[in-house]
């Protein structure tokens, strides 16, 4: 009698230890990773690049020593407010759809007279040896699109195919592990080892993962572009190589900010 | 030279909250690189806050402190219109100073 009334008190111990650690915090690590990311808010590294971006905009620069001042992003020569949130976008004088990075490259080349080469190459930092200046320049252009609402368009001919030829790419499976985007974005509450993966196919998906890139990413101390993420989404596909400002990947990203059109642009964002 | 920091401050009741972000590699010495051999150590080692001219923070840092660090702190008094002023110096003997005016 004694030891069972012992057994039982000792059960209930336990019990009250268990609950305890529950309270303590400890909720699913999902949960846990939010707490670390609203954590992370307050102090984004992204600005850093932002004000580097802005610097080398109004910076005289390339063989012709000119800035990127008189660059028409869209809204007209030298306006950035906003102009994020209506790329990609068909321009006449390049007459071919742009997205931001492609944009840039076309400013460099016609405004401050570098090679397209040399406009694209190193588009994506490594570190303090190795800085990409296009990130700075797409982290400060897109920060002057925080708060307004995305409104890609649609009433070019070319803009409508870089739209379906986007499509088509996101449900296209190939590669070594018959892999596609939406293999992994095509339902609800899948995830990649402890991350969330947004579902593309939904307007709250897309609309959220859109507008929160480019992003600081906190494991490689770097501010990441939406070309690096679609560059390294087509990596961990095994894909071949998605190259840097292509039709491909001008037209992924088309589909994918048409998608999120009408949300409210909050990047550069902070991810772990 | 070092990217400038990025600095805010703003008067909360009877004090000055200051936010200040630093561009660095804040390199630990623990890394390898690719041939294996061990990346030196290359962090921020002091950081130093004036407000006009009278210090209210120092700190001595080491290898566990973030790359682009963060820095969030709050001192007494402080005005707008007064100045912050922030230095740090690294472990290669660079140096950085920034100010800004309390808003």
């Amino acid at each position: 009698m004694r030891s069972h009334h012992r057994r039982a008190a000792q059960g209930v111990a336990a019990l009250f230890i268990l609950a305890a650690a529950t309270a303590l915090g400890q909720g699913s690590p999902v949960d846990e990773i939010a707490k670390y990311r609203a954590a992370l808010q307050d102090g984004n590294p992204a600005e850093l690049w932002e004000a580097r971006g802005e610097d080398m905009w109004k910076q005289a620069r390339g063989p012709k020593k000119a800035s990127l001042e008189r660059c028409d992003l869209g809204l007209g020569p030298g306006v950035v407010k906003g102009a994020y949130s209506e790329l990609p976008k068909y321009f006449a004088d390049a007459d071919r759809v742009q997205d931001l990075e492609t944009r840039l490259v076309w400013c460099m080349v016609t405004q401050q007279g570098y090679t397209e080469a040399d406009a694209k190459k190193n588009p994506f930092g490594a570190g303090n040896d190795k800085k990409a200046d296009m990130e700075a320049l797409v982290a400060y252009v897109t920060s002057e699109s925080r708060g307004i609402r995305m409104n890609v368009p649609q009433s070019h001919p070319k803009e409508q195919e870089a739209y379906r030829i986007g499509e088509k790419i996101f449900y296209y499976r190939g590669g070594p592990h018959d892999f596609g985007c939406a293999t992994c974005h095509g339902d609800d509450g899948k995830r990649i080892r402890l991350q969330d993966l947004p579902n593309l196919t939904k307007v709250d998906g897309a609309r959220k993962a859109y507008t929160t890139w480019p992003a600081y990413r906190v494991s490689q101390g770097e501010l990441r572009s939406f070309q690096w993420r679609l560059n390294d989404c087509f990596r961990q596909q095994r894909f071949p190589e998605l190259e840097f400002a292509s039709d491909a990947s001008i037209a992924l990203t088309m589909f994918l900010a048409r998608n999120a059109n009408g949300a409210e642009f909050d990047a550069p964002a902070i991810k772990r | 030279m070092a990217d400038p920091m990025k600095i805010r401050a703003n008067v909360v009741g009877d004090t000055t909250e200051v936010k200040v972000l630093m561009s660095h590699e804040m390199e630990t010495g623990q890394r390898k690189d690719a041939q294996g051999k061990t990346i030196p150590a290359w962090h921020i080692q002091t950081v130093n806050a004036t407000w006009n001219g009278k210090t209210v923070l120092s700190a001595q840092w080491g290898p566990a402190v973030a790359k682009n660090p963060f820095l969030s702190f709050k001192f007494k008094g402080g005005a707008k219109g007064d100045k912050v002023q922030i230095t740090w110096t690294d472990t290669r003997g660079d140096t950085r100073t920034d100010e800004a005016t309390i808003g």
